[in-house]
């Protein structure tokens, strides 16, 4: 059955957790060499989904990233319950951002996280709902 | 991982078996099989942690010894400077020099310079660059294998920049079959490795096809002999001045970092710590550094696994040599500036990507036995005992997929399997 083969994992990521994060696209950067990903294609996959991660971490109270990978793409979508983004719009212009000065001191919320999101992957869709949460749907083609 | 040779091999007279190489080494490349350690040789990088680790000595670098020397008219040792962090805090590095003569070598040539000539050749190379940052460098062979093997997207941030080692060899082999009117061949040149990732850096130099060097013995194998023979030398006037620069600091952690113009630098030991610094370089952080110093040693080349000191020590005893010779030049930045320019210290061609093998090489089987692997992995205990025979869980399911070893090599699910029997039995 071709094209049936797909590897689903789940992780859960938590917000504010700074001592943890990035664990998540750790792990899905080894699953994806394990598998015998391409090294540039483990790249792009591996920025995209720690910015994600990142993303969760800085502004969500918590959610999940889900990997799915099957022979033709890589999928990763990212699901979490904060207080969503009001002009998605504005917020995937490169340098904008709604990071508090604690965050911009730490290092992130250079308003760069979106921009590279989409420029990593070959199929982006983003949808938010304010005060419930975000969810992201990152493709990546094999 | 492509070479047939390894520069480490275990000795199953000696080996008990007893995991501490098993859980030592940084890319899960040991099992104990039949009672006995076996490395896995596509994922054996050389840093010789198993080495170190082995309470039975068990495990040994393969390397040369002075009868193999034999065939040359002339042998010369080139120590690697991480010998002089290795005795007492009064003796010299010309001393040392010396007395290696002493011991069977006709000569000895001191390496300093040319790590100090790399360390301007970097400085030239950093102020042209435009690629992206941070550039990593190159000279301890097993983060090269690493970078080649877990981080294949980052082989083009090694700096093309050929070692101080092979430098200094090709230089010194030329120089000396002038001198001696010898053709090169039968000239010897032997390195003192304080590690076995260098040996096999003589016997595969990155990215070129022979080395200048024509051997490498351990500095563990020569310390007692060369104790026995500096205790009969003495200091002579000029031992002082024999060996001078910055580049005496190189074998200590920060040392090549110290060397260079740019601040923006960071120097890392221990493999661990070097992969989880290169995982953020993957991630696209860092990139406000130059230039990642990265040791496979924790202290850099003066805590080799093929060294004796007490790696503290040996830092001590490196530092107080830079602090008292290392403010005068050890070589001349024009000339240097010269060289670079001709080409002298660049590698040709690229560092190639070679990736641990996946799981499969066909996509579609390689998914499947990863989904394979997360189902057996959740079944597992997950606290890396070890008692199957490989380091963690994680490689024990991979090795489960792979057919390599059966779910029942699982200690700890045959015991609950046994408990769960007794239970129903008793019932």
């Amino acid at each position: 059955m071709p094209g049936a083969s797909v590897f689903t994992q789940q992780f859960e990521v938590r917000g504010r957790d700074f001592a943890n994060a990035g664990r998540a696209s750790t792990a899905i950067k080894e699953i994806l060499k394990e598998i015998g990903i391409p090294p540039a294609t483990v790249r792009r996959a591996a920025i995209a989904a720690y910015e994600a991660e990142m993303n969760v971490v800085l502004y969500a109270r918590k959610g999940t990233v889900e990997l799915q990978v099957s022979p033709r793409e890589i999928r990763l979508l990212v699901r979490d319950e904060g207080d969503g983004i009001p002009d998605i719009e504005l917020a995937m212009q490169e340098g904008y951002s709604t990071a508090s000065e604690e965050i911009r001191e730490m290092g992130f919320g250079a308003g760069m996280g979106l921009p590279n999101i989409r420029k990593n992957a070959d199929q982006f869709r983003i949808e938010s709902v304010v005060g419930q949460g975000t969810e992201l749907d990152i493709r990546i083609r094999l | 991982m492509g070479d047939d040779l390894h520069s480490v091999r275990v000795n199953p007279e000696r080996c008990r078996a007893r995991m501490a190489c098993m859980r030592a080494c940084p890319t899960e490349a040991i099992r104990i099989r039949r009672g006995h350690a076996v490395i896995l040789e596509d994922r054996c990088i050389d840093c010789g942690e198993c080495v170190r680790a082995c309470p039975n000595s068990a495990i040994q670098p393969l390397t040369g010894s002075f009868t193999d020397f034999a065939r040359f008219k002339y042998t010369i040792a080139l120590p690697s400077p991480a010998i002089y962090g290795q005795f007492r805090r009064d003796i010299l590095p010309g001393t040392i020099l010396r007395a290696l003569t002493r011991i069977g070598f006709d000569e000895a040539c001191d390496l300093t310079w040319a790590t100090e000539s790399v360390s301007v050749a970097i400085d030239e190379f950093l102020a042209d660059y435009r690629g992206p940052l941070p550039l990593i460098s190159p000279f301890c062979p097993a983060v090269v294998r690493l970078v080649q093997a877990r981080f294949p997207a980052l082989v083009d941030q090694l700096v093309p920049i050929d070692s101080p080692m092979e430098i200094a060899a090709r230089e010194i082999k030329s120089r000396k079959a002038r001198e001696l009117g010898l053709p090169m061949d039968e000239i010897g040149l032997i390195y003192l490795t304080p590690c076995p990732a260098k040996i096999l850096a003589v016997e595969f130099p990155p990215r070129k096809r022979t080395s200048f060097l024509d051997g490498a013995i351990p500095i563990s194998d020569l310390y007692q002999p060369l104790l026995a023979a500096l205790a009969r030398e003495t200091e002579r006037p000029g031992d002082a001045e024999a060996v001078k620069g910055l580049g005496l600091g190189w074998p200590v952690l920060g040392g090549q970092a110290a060397c260079l113009k740019t601040e923006d630098t960071l120097a890392v030991g221990g493999l661990r710590d070097v992969a989880r610094l290169l995982e953020d370089v993957e991630n696209g952080k860092l990139g406000e550094l130059q230039y990642l110093e990265c040791h496979a040693c924790p202290q850099g080349c003066c805590s080799g696994p093929l060294t004796v000191e007490n790696p503290y020590f040996a830092r001590s005893k490196i530092l107080q040599l830079v602090g008292r010779y290392g403010r005068e030049p050890g070589c001349s930045r024009e000339q240097i500036h010269r060289l670079y320019q001709q080409g002298y210290f660049s590698l040709p061609g690229r560092f190639p990507p070679q990736p641990f093998p996946p799981l499969d090489a066909e996509i579609s089987r390689a998914i499947e036995k990863r989904a394979r692997m997360k189902e057996i992995l959740e079944t597992l205990p997950r606290i890396d005992c070890g008692a199957c025979g490989a380091p963690t869980c994680h490689s024990f399911a991979e090795d489960v997929v792979q057919g390599r070893a059966a779910l029942e090599d699982c200690v700890v699910l045959t015991v609950e399997q046994a408990r769960r029997h007794r239970h129903t039995a008793l019932a």
